[in-house]
C-alpha cells in the first residue's frame, strides 16, 4: 500500500471582503519532499500557509494530514502535529536572548537549563551555530533565521513551512540554509518553501506549486522547467526585460560623495564611516548590503533628513549641496525615495494630489504666493497615476487605500517625472510584483538614458545585478569599492556583505550550484 | 544632630517611600507589558477611598486593603477596556482615569470626612516595636514590609517565571507575542489590573496609615512621582527601589523645612522658602527624565511597545 501524502490540500477557498484570496486550490507534499510554492504578492500564497498553520480556517476544501482529515484550529494545534514554522517577518524579541526566545516559542514550560541542552543537541545536529545568552538585537539576520529554525527544530517537524526565508541572506547564507533544509528533507520532514526566487526553487526543490489570484495554475518540476517559463506562469503573461538604448555613454561625475560620516542616531542604530563614491550622469549606481548595515543612515544623509558634517561631503556637479536641507538639495535637482512607504515616503491619511505636492511643489510649480494650486497638483498626481499605472481610484483617493505595491509605483512615479538630475532610491521594489517591479525599472532605466545620475540601495542582489552599471557593497556602515556590475564576482560580493553584521562563522565558498542560479 | 532625629527622619522617609514604591512597582509591571497607564494618580485616589470605606465597613484594616486593590483594579479596569478592546489612545485615557478618579474619589468620600478608621496594629511585639532603636526595623505598618517584600517577588516574576518572560515578550513585540499564539490583550488585562492594585494599596497608605483619616486628593500628587520613577529606574527592579528612597529622602526635606529645621542646623538653607523642597521632587522629576533621555538610555530600555495599542492584522 502506499503511503498517504503529508499534507494533501483539496479545494481550498478562502474569501476576504472583496477578495477571493484562495481558490479551490488542491495540491499534496509528500513526506521528505521539498515542495515550492510560488506566486507574485498577493497571488493567496501567505493566506495558503496561515490556514495550514491554523492561524486562519479555510471558508470550503479539506485538509488531510498523512491520510487522515483533520482541522488545524490554532498555531498551537498546528505544531502538536508537528507543523514548524518559520515566518518571513521574525517574531523576535529584540531586547531579550536566544535562549528566552526560543522558551517563548515552546508550549511546553521546560526548565531553562533542559531547554539550553535541548538547543545544543539540535544546533550540533544540524551544524548550526548560536549562542543561547546573546541578546538578539546584537546577532545578524542570517542568525536570527536560525533561532527561529532551531525553534522550529526543537518540535521534531513532519512539515516545515518557510515564508521568503532567503530574501535578507548573504549568498553564502543561503547555501548554509539549504545543507540544513536538506538534511532536513533526507530525515523525512517535507518542507514548504515560499519563494519568488526562481534560481533558488531550482537549486533546492522537488516540485513547485504555482499560484496566481488566488488559483492554482500548475504543479510542475523546478528541474524541468526554465527560470523564465516558471515566472511567466506566476504573472501570467510574458516577461519583459529592461530595454535599454544602443550605445549608452555615461557623462562626467554628477553625483559625488567623499568622507561621509554620520555618528549612529540610536542604540541600534549604525553609524556610516568615510563613505565615498562617485555616480557619473547616466550611470545606475547599485547599493547591495544585509538589512541593517546603514543603508537608512546613507539614504538620510543623501536625501539630506541627517545634516552633514562635513561641508564638502556631497557634491552636484561639483557644487557642494552637504550644507543642503531636504528642501533646498530638491531644488539643487536632488529627489529621493525612502524605504518606508507609509510615514515616510508618503503620508497615508493624505490624497495622492496632496502627497504629490509634498516633494513636487516647488519643481512642478504647484506653489505660487504662498498658496497651493490644487489644480496643478491634481494634474500632475494624475499624470503620474496614468504614465505608472497606479491603480487607484484618481488624485483624491487617500494614499492608505491603495496597496503596497500600487503606493510604491505612485512614489516612485513621483519622483521620476520630476526628471531629477539625482535620484536616491531605497528598495524601489520592495513588496512589488513582478510586472509592477518591470515597470519601475524600465522607467529608472529611462530616467538614467536621459542624464540622470541614479543610486538604488537595495537588499535585492539579483535587482541590482540587473538594473545597475555599478555596484557596491554596504557593511557595518562602511562602503566597499565600486565595481562594474558587468565583471561582478557573486562570491567576493557574498564575503562583502558578511562582515560583522552578516554571519561571522558562513562559510567563505560558495558551491559552484549557487554561484550558477544568479 | 542626635539619634534620635536620624531614626526619626529613616522612619518618616521609609514612610514617605512606601506608596511610590507600590504604585511604582504596579506601574512597572503595567509598562513591562506595553501599556502606558497615565491614571495612577486616579486609581491611588480610588484604592485611598475604597481602603478607608472598607476599613469603615468592616473595622478591619486587613480587608480594607483588600477593598483598596480592589478600588484600584476596577478603576484599572475601565481604562483597560477602552485601551484594549475600543483601542483608544493610551496617554489620553490615562489622563482621563486620572481626572476621573480624583472626581469619583471625592465623591464616595463625602459621606467619609470627618470619620476616622481602625489602624493596623503592630505586626512585631511591642517589644521590638516600640523599642527607640529596634522600631527602624520592626515598627512599621504591615504595608512597608508588603512593599519590600514585592521588590524581588516581582523581580523574580519577571526574569524567571514563564508568565513574567511571556508578559515582557508581549511587551517587547506584540505582533510576534500574537502569531506565536500568546493572548497580548489577556496578558495586558492581567497586568494593568497588577498595576491598579498596587496603586490602590499604595493610595491606601495615605488613608490607612499616614491619617486614618480621608481627605480629597490627599495622595498630593504622588501617582506622577510613581510614573516617574518608572522611567527614572529605566524599567528595573532594583533600580526602582533606590529610585523610591532618593524621591523619598527629597520628599522628606520639604517636611524637615517646613519644621523650621535648617534654621538650626544650616542657617544659610534658611532663606529658601518651603515651597522651594516641596517642588523638589518634582523638579529632579524631570531633571532625572531629561539627563536620562539625553544619554539615549531610555529608549533602549523602554519596552518596545510602550504605549501603542495592538491592532492584530489577520
Amino acid at each position: 500500500m502506499q503511503t498517504p501524502p503529508r499534507l494533501d490540500l483539496s479545494g481550498i477557498t478562502k474569501r476576504f471582503p472583496g477578495v477571493l484570496a484562495n481558490d479551490q486550490v488542491s495540491f499534496a507534499v509528500q513526506p521528505g519532499e521539498i515542495h515550492a510554492l510560488l506566486g507574485e504578492n498577493g497571488a493567496g500564497k501567505s493566506t495558503l500557509v496561515k490556514m495550514i498553520y491554523g492561524i486562519m480556517q479555510p471558508d470550503a476544501g479539506e485538509i488531510r494530514w498523512n491520510g487522515e482529515r483533520i482541522t488545524i484550529q490554532n498555531p498551537k494545534a498546528a505544531r502538536k502535529l508537528g507543523i514548524g514554522m518559520v515566518f518571513q517577518h521574525f517574531s523576535l524579541f529584540e531586547a531579550m536572548t536566544v535562549l528566552e526566545n526560543i522558551a517563548l516559542g515552546m508550549d511546553a514550560n521546560i526548565p531553562a537549563r533542559d531547554l539550553e541542552a535541548k538547543i545544543v543537541a539540535v544546533m550540533q545536529q544540524y551544524g548550526l551555530k548560536l549562542e543561547p545568552h546573546r541578546i538578539v538585537s546584537t546577532l545578524s539576520v542570517g542568525e536570527r533565521q536560525r533561532i527561529e529554525i532551531v525553534r522550529a527544530l526543537l518540535l521534531k517537524p513532519n512539515l516545515l513551512i518557510m515564508d521568503e526565508p532567503t530574501s535578507v541572506l548573504t549568498p553564502q547564507e543561503v547555501e548554509q540554509l539549504f545543507v540544513v533544509l536538506r538534511q532536513l528533507a533526507s530525515e523525512g520532514c517535507s518542507i514548504l518553501y515560499i519563494s519568488h526566487k526562481l534560481h533558488e526553487i531550482k537549486a533546492l526543490c522537488h516540485t513547485a506549486t504555482i499560484l496566481r489570484g488566488g488559483k492554482l495554475v500548475d504543479t510542475c518540476d523546478p528541474a524541468v522547467e526554465t527560470s523564465r517559463s516558471m515566472a511567466e506562469k506566476m504573472i501570467g503573461g510574458s516577461l519583459k526585460d529592461i530595454q535599454r538604448g544602443e550605445g549608452r555613454a555615461l557623462g562626467t561625475a554628477k553625483l559625488t560623495v567623499q568622507s561621509l560620516s554620520v555618528a549612529k542616531d540610536g542604540p541600534f542604530g549604525i553609524a556610516l564611516k568615510d563613505i565615498g563614491f562617485s555616480v557619473k550622469a547616466g550611470e545606475i549606481f547599485g547599493i547591495a548590503g544585509v538589512a541593517g548595515n546603514g543603508q537608512n543612515a546613507l539614504l538620510l544623509a543623501l536625501s539630506g533628513e541627517t545634516p552633514s558634517t562635513s561641508p564638502e561631503a556631497i557634491q552636484i556637479d561639483g557644487t557642494s549641496v552637504a550644507p543642503l536641507t531636504a528642501k533646498q538639495r530638491r531644488l539643487a535637482g536632488m529627489a529621493s525615495v525612502p524605504e518606508e512607504r507609509n510615514g515616510h515616503a508618503a503620508v497615508p491619511d493624505f490624497s495622492l494630489s496632496d502627497n504629490a505636492i509634498l516633494t513636487a511643489r516647488d519643481r512642478m510649480g504647484m506653489v505660487s504666493g504662498g498658496m497651493v494650486n490644487a489644480h496643478s497638483a491634481r494634474t500632475y498626481a494624475g499624470e503620474v497615476i496614468a504614465a505608472f499605472s497606479v491603480k487607484a481610484t484618481g488624485p483624491a483617493a487617500m494614499a492608505d487605500s491603495l496597496s503596497g505595491g500600487n503606493l510604491q509605483k505612485f512614489i516612485m512615479g513621483r519622483e521620476i517625472m520630476q526628471k531629477p538630475q539625482v535620484l536616491v532610491v531605497s528598495q524601489p521594489t520592495w513588496g512589488v510584483d513582478a510586472g509592477a517591479a518591470a515597470a519601475i525599472h524600465q522607467a529608472l532605466v529611462d530616467l538614467a538614458a536621459t542624464g540622470s545620475a541614479i543610486v538604488v540601495i537595495s537588499q535585492d542582489l539579483d535587482e541590482l545585478l540587473s538594473l545597475c552599471d555599478t555596484l557596491a557593497v554596504i557593511n557595518e556602515g562602511r562602503l566597499s569599492k565600486p565595481m562594474p556590475v558587468a565583471g561582478a564576482n557573486i562570491e567576493e560580493i557574498g564575503l562583502l556583505m558578511g562582515g560583522v553584521h552578516g554571519d561571522p562563522n558562513a562559510p567563505t565558498h560558495i558551491s559552484a550550484e549557487v554561484a550558477h542560479a544568479y | 544632630m542626635s539619634p534620635e532625629f536620624i531614626i526619626a527622619s529613616i522612619v518618616t522617609i521609609i514612610g514617605l517611600t512606601t506608596p511610590i514604591l507600590l504604585a511604582g512597582l504596579g506601574e512597572l509591571v503595567t509598562e513591562k507589558s506595553g501599556v502606558l497607564n497615565l491614571g495612577v494618580e486616579g486609581m491611588m485616589l480610588m484604592g485611598a477611598i475604597c481602603g478607608f470605606a472598607a476599613t469603615a465597613f468592616t473595622f478591619n484594616p486587613w480587608l480594607g486593603v483588600i477593598g483598596a486593590a480592589a478600588g484600584g483594579a476596577l478603576s484599572s479596569m475601565l481604562f483597560a477596556i477602552l485601551v484594549l478592546q475600543l483601542n483608544s489612545n493610551q496617554v489620553a485615557t490615562g489622563l482621563a482615569l486620572s481626572i476621573f478618579g480624583t472626581g469619583l474619589s471625592s465623591l464616595i468620600g463625602q459621606s467619609f470626612t470627618g470619620r476616622i478608621v481602625p489602624q493596623f496594629g503592630s505586626i512585631f511585639p511591642d517589644v521590638l516595636a516600640k523599642d527607640p532603636i529596634w522600631k527602624l526595623l520592626f515598627g512599621y505598618s504591615p504595608l512597608v514590609y508588603f512593599a519590600l517584600i514585592m521588590v524581588p517577588l516581582t523581580a523574580w516574576f519577571l526574569k524567571s517565571t514563564r508568565a513574567g518572560l511571556i508578559l515582557r515578550a508581549v511587551g517587547e513585540n506584540d505582533h510576534s507575542a500574537h502569531s506565536i499564539g500568546y493572548s497580548v490583550t489577556g496578558v495586558r488585562y492581567a497586568a494593568i489590573a497588577f498595576g491598579g492594585a498596587m496603586a490602590g494599596i499604595g493610595g491606601a497608605y495615605f488613608s490607612m496609615v499616614i491619617t486614618p483619616m480621608w481627605a480629597e486628593r490627599m495622595t498630593a500628587g504622588r501617582g506622577w512621582i510613581a510614573l516617574a520613577l518608572v522611567v527614572f529606574a529605566g524599567w528595573r527592579t532594583g533600580r526602582l527601589l533606590a529610585g523610591a528612597y532618593f524621591f523619598g529622602f527629597l520628599m522628606w526635606l520639604e517636611l524637615f523645612a517646613k519644621a523650621n529645621g535648617f534654621g538650626n542646623t544650616m542657617p544659610f538653607l534658611q532663606a529658601i522658602p518651603s515651597q522651594f523642597w516641596a517642588a523638589m521632587p518634582y523638579i529632579m522629576t524631570v531633571v532625572a527624565l531629561t539627563l536620562i533621555s539625553s544619554r539615549g538610555n531610555v529608549g533602549a530600555s523602554a519596552p518596545a511597545c510602550l504605549g501603542k495599542p495592538f491592532l492584530p492584522s489577520t
